[in-house]
C-alpha cells in the first residue's frame, strides 16, 4: 500500500508506461507468434490457436489465487494434489450413483477445504513455512486420492460433462471465455479492491500490515482457500478432457504454475508484480510450448527452453525489485 | 534504468534465436524431403513446404528416456521409411495421460497421416484420439493398448495369455514349484501389464502350484528410482520370498540390480520382461536365470506397415484383413480382441545365459 502511494504520486510517463514488464510479456507474445508462424505452417490458422489455447488452459485457472499467494511471501505446491484429489472425489462420488451436477459441487467443496486446512494450518501455526505445511498436504491430498482409487481410473462421465473440456460457444472456446472472464475479475480484484491492496502490503512488510490493522490471517485464509477452489475448477477440465481420471493425474502441476507466475514477474520477495503480467505468461509458455510441439521438438529440449527463459525473465524481473530499492 | 530495457530485448532475442535454431536443427538437418528412397538421416525433414505426397505417420510413447520405447520408435522409424514416408518420434517427460493428449493434439494440428500411441491410460486418450479419426487420420495403439472406441486397430506384441503363461512357468520352475513370489508391475493403469497379470493369475490357479504363492504385485511406474525402492519394500515385507517376476524392463533391471547390490544372488531370482542390453549383466551373474521379450523393433516395425497399410487404405482395421510388414516373415492378419481388433507380433523370446551374449548388442 506504501509503495503504491508513491508510485501514484508520480507524475505520468510514458517511458515509465513502456518499461513495464507486461509489454515485455507481449512483445514476447508476438515474438512467440511470429516465430511459430514462421517455424510451422500449420499454426497460423483459427482452428490451430483455439486447439492450442484449449491445450494450456486448464492448469491456468490456478495461476490466479497463485499470484496472491506469492504477493504475500508464501507458496502453495499442494495444488496439483488438491486437482487429483478433487477430481477423483467427483468420479467416484458419481460412479456412486451421486447426480452429476452435485458430483460438480462436491468436488468444488473437496477443493475448498483443502486449500482452507493448508491456510488454516498456516494461520495457526505461525512458526511453519508455507512450504512445509503445503509440502505435507500434497502428500496427504495425494494419498487420499490413491486411497480412494486404488490405482485404478474411473470415468463413465455424461456426455454433456465433456463439454467443459471441448466445448465452443459459437466458435470460441468455453474454457477461454470463462478465462477472460475470470482473468478480469482476478486483475481489478488484485489492483483496484481493498483486499488486493492489503495483499500488496502484507507482502511488503506483514509486520507492518498486522500494526496497520489488516487482518493478515483472515485474508490468508481466504486466499488459499481461494487456491483450492480454483484448483477444483481445474479438477472440472482436465476430467473433462481426458473423460476419466487417475489419482496421478496433474502431477508436477504446481510447478507449471509457479513457473507461469514466476514469467508473470510476480517477485518472490512478495509485494511486487502484476496479477496481468502473470495472466500474460500463461499464454507465453502456453503458445511457445505449443509451437515447438508443432515442429515436434524432443520432450527434454522443451524442458530446456522453458527453463533458460524462467531464467532469463526472473532474473530480469528481480534486478528491476534492486533497483526501485 | 534505460540498460534493463536493453537487456530485456537483447533476452527476447536471445530466446527467440535459441528456439529457431532449436527449431533449424530439428528439421533443416537434411534437405532430402522429396527424395523418397532416402532411408537415414532425411526422416526428420518436414514437408513444410506440402508440395510433396509424402506421408507422415506419428509415433507417440509413454514417456521419454525409455530404451524400450527409443527401439520400439526406431523400428517405427525403419518401417516408415522402407515405405517412403516421414516418421514423426514424440513422447512426453512424463508417463502421464494429459502429455499424450497435448501431443496428439499437435499433430492433430499438423494433419499427420496417421498416430500411433503407446498409451498411459486405456480409456482418457479417448476423447482426443476420436478427435483424430474424426479428421481422418488412422488411429492405432502399440504395446499398451487404448479402448476399442480409441482406435482402429491394436498392435500387440505376443498373444498375452502366452506371455502371462510363460512367465509363472518359468518364475515356478525356478523356485522348483514351491515359496512365495511377487510381481513388480509398472504403473497400474497399464493396459498390457494388467492383462498379463490376469493371465498369471489363471494360470497359478491351476492345481500344480499349489505350493506357490504370489504374496503382492507392486507398481514402480516404469520409474528407475520407484521401482528400486518397491524391490526393496517387498524383500523387507517378504523374508522369504524366493523371487520376483517383472514384466516390464525398467522394473526387472531396477529389481536385478537390487538383488545384486544386497548380495541376494541366488535366493532371490529375478524373470520376467527385459532388454538384453540391460539385462546381460544379470544374466551373466545368476541374478536372472533367464528372461523373456519379444523384439521391442519388431514392435515399432510391425506398427510402422500397419499405419501405412492404414494410410493406403491397404487395410481398414477389421478383422480378417491382412497385410505383409516388409522384412518381417508372413503375412499378418487382423484379429477380434476382447475390445476391438488387433494384429499379433508373435510369441515371447528367451534370453538365457547361452544367447545373452549375441543380443546385448542388438538392443
Amino acid at each position: 500500500m506504501v509503495t503504491r502511494t508513491i508510485e501514484n504520486s508520480q507524475s505520468f510517463s510514458w517511458k515509465r508506461f513502456f518499461m513495464q514488464w507486461e509489454w515485455m510479456l507481449i512483445l514476447l507474445i508476438i515474438a512467440i507468434f511470429m516465430m511459430n508462424s514462421s517455424i510451422s505452417p500449420y499454426f497460423l490458422n483459427y482452428t490451430s490457436i483455439t486447439d492450442a489455447t484449449m491445450t494450456f488452459l486448464d492448469k491456468a485457472f490456478i495461476v490466479f489465487p497463485m499470484v496472491m499467494i506469492m504477493l504475500m511471501r508464501e507458496i502453495d505446491i499442494s495444488v496439483g494434489s488438491t486437482v487429483a484429489l478433487s477430481s477423483v472425489v467427483m468420479a467416484t462420488a458419481y460412479n456412486a450413483g451421486l447426480p452429476m451436477i452435485l458430483a460438480l459441487i462436491l468436488c468444488l467443496a473437496v477443493g475448498a477445504l483443502c486449500g482452507f486446512l493448508n491456510g488454516f494450518l498456516l494461520v495457526k501455526y505461525r512458526e511453519l513455512s508455507a512450504v512445509i505445511v503445503t509440502l505435507s498436504t500434497m502428500i496427504l491430498y495425494r494419498g487420499i486420492a490413491y486411497m480412494i482409487l486404488e490405482d485404478q481410473s474411473a470415468g463413465g462421465f455424461p456426455t454433456w460433462f465433456s463439454f467443459f473440456g471441448w466445448g465452443y460457444v459459437g466458435t470460441i472456446p468455453f474454457i477461454f471465455i470463462l478465462f477472460i472472464a475470470l482473468a478480469i475479475l482476478f486483475v481489478l480484484m488484485q489492483q483496484k479492491s481493498v483486499l488486493g491492496r492489503q495483499i500488496y502490503a502484507i507482502g511488503s512488510n506483514p509486520t507492518a500490515a498486522r500494526f496497520a490493522g489488516v487482518k493478515v490471517d483472515r485474508i490468508k485464509l481466504i486466499v488459499f482457500t481461494l487456491a483450492g477452489v480454483m484448483a477444483a475448477i481445474t479438477a472440472i477440465f482436465l476430467t473433462a478432457r481426458m473423460g476419466s481420471t487417475r489419482p496421478n493425474v496433474a502431477n508436477m502441476y504446481e510447478l507449471d504454475v509457479i513457473a507461469m507466475v514466476a514469467l508473470g514477474g510476480i517477485s518472490t520477495a512478495g509485494g511486487k508484480g502484476r496479477m496481468l503480467g502473470a495472466v500474460l505468461a500463461v499464454f507465453v509458455i502456453g503458445y511457445l510450448q505449443y509451437g515447438l510441439g508443432l515442429i515436434n521438438i524432443p520432450a527434454q529440449a522443451l524442458l530446456v527452453i522453458i527453463g533458460l527463459l524462467l531464467i532469463i525473465s526472473v532474473t530480469i524481473t528481480n534486478l528491476r525489485v534492486k533497483k526501485k530499492l | 534504468m534505460k540498460k534493463h530495457w536493453f537487456l530485456q530485448l537483447v533476452a527476447v532475442f536471445l530466446l527467440a534465436l535459441l528456439v529457431a535454431c532449436g527449431g533449424d536443427d530439428e528439421t533443416g538437418g537434411d534437405d532430402t524431403g522429396s527424395d523418397n528412397s532416402s532411408n537415414d538421416n532425411g526422416t526428420e525433414e518436414s514437408t513444410d513446404s506440402g508440395d510433396e505426397e509424402q506421408k507422415r505417420h506419428a509415433f507417440v510413447f509413454k514417456n521419454t528416456g525409455n530404451p524400450y520405447g527409443e527401439k520400439q520408435m526406431e523400428g517405427f522409424e525403419t518401417a516408415i521409411n522402407e515405405t517412403g514416408g516421414e516418421a514423426i518420434l514424440r513422447a512426453p517427460d512424463q508417463p502421464t495421460v494429459e502429455g499424450q493428449i497435448q501431443i496428439i493434439e499437435e499433430l492433430i494440428a499438423q494433419q499427420v497421416d496417421s498416430i500411433s500411441v503407446a498409451a498411459n491410460d486405456y480409456d482418457g486418450l479417448q476423447p482426443v484420439l476420436t478427435k483424430a479419426m474424426n479428421q481422418g487420420i488412422k488411429v492405432l495403439s502399440a504395446d499398451s493398448a487404448v479402448n476399442g472406441d480409441s482406435r482402429m486397430v491394436h498392435i500387440n506384441q505376443a498373444d498375452p495369455e502366452a506371455i502371462g503363461r510363460t512367465l509363472v512357468q518359468a518364475v515356478t520352475e525356478m523356485m522348483e514349484n514351491e515359496g512365495q513370489f511377487a510381481i513388480l508391475s509398472a504403473t497400474s493403469q497399464a493396459s498390457n501389464q494388467n492383462l498379463w497379470i490376469e493371465w498369471m493369475e489363471t494360470e497359478l490357479e491351476n492345481e500344480e502350484y499349489a505350493d506357490v504363492e504370489l504374496v503382492e504385485v507392486a507398481y514402480g511406474d516404469d520409474l528407475r528410482d520407484k521401482s528400486v525402492s518397491e524391490t526393496e519394500a517387498l524383500l523387507q515385507s517378504y523374508p522369504e520370498l524366493k523371487a520376483i517376476v517383472a514384466p516390464t524392463t525398467v522394473g526387472i533391471a531396477a529389481a536385478s540390480k537390487v538383488i545384486t547390490d544386497k548380495g541376494l544372488q541366488g535366493e532371490v531370482l529375478v524373470t520376467g520382461l527385459g532388454l538384453p542390453s540391460e539385462m546381460a549383466e544379470y544374466i551373466s551373474n545368476g541374478v536372472s536365470p533367464w528372461m523373456y521379450l519379444w523384439n521391442p523393433i519388431d514392435v515399432g516395425y510391425l506398427t510402422g506397415y500397419a499405419a501405412n497399410a492404414l494410410a493406403e487404405e491397404e487395410i481398414t482395421g477389421e478383422a480378417g484383413e491382412s497385410f505383409e510388414a516388409g522384412d518381417l516373415e508372413g503375412s499378418f492378419e487382423v484379429t477380434e480382441s476382447d475390445d476391438g481388433t488387433e494384429i499379433l507380433l508373435g510369441e515371447p523370446f528367451q534370453f538365457d545365459p547361452d544367447n545373452i551374449d549375441e543380443w546385448k548388442d542388438v538392443y
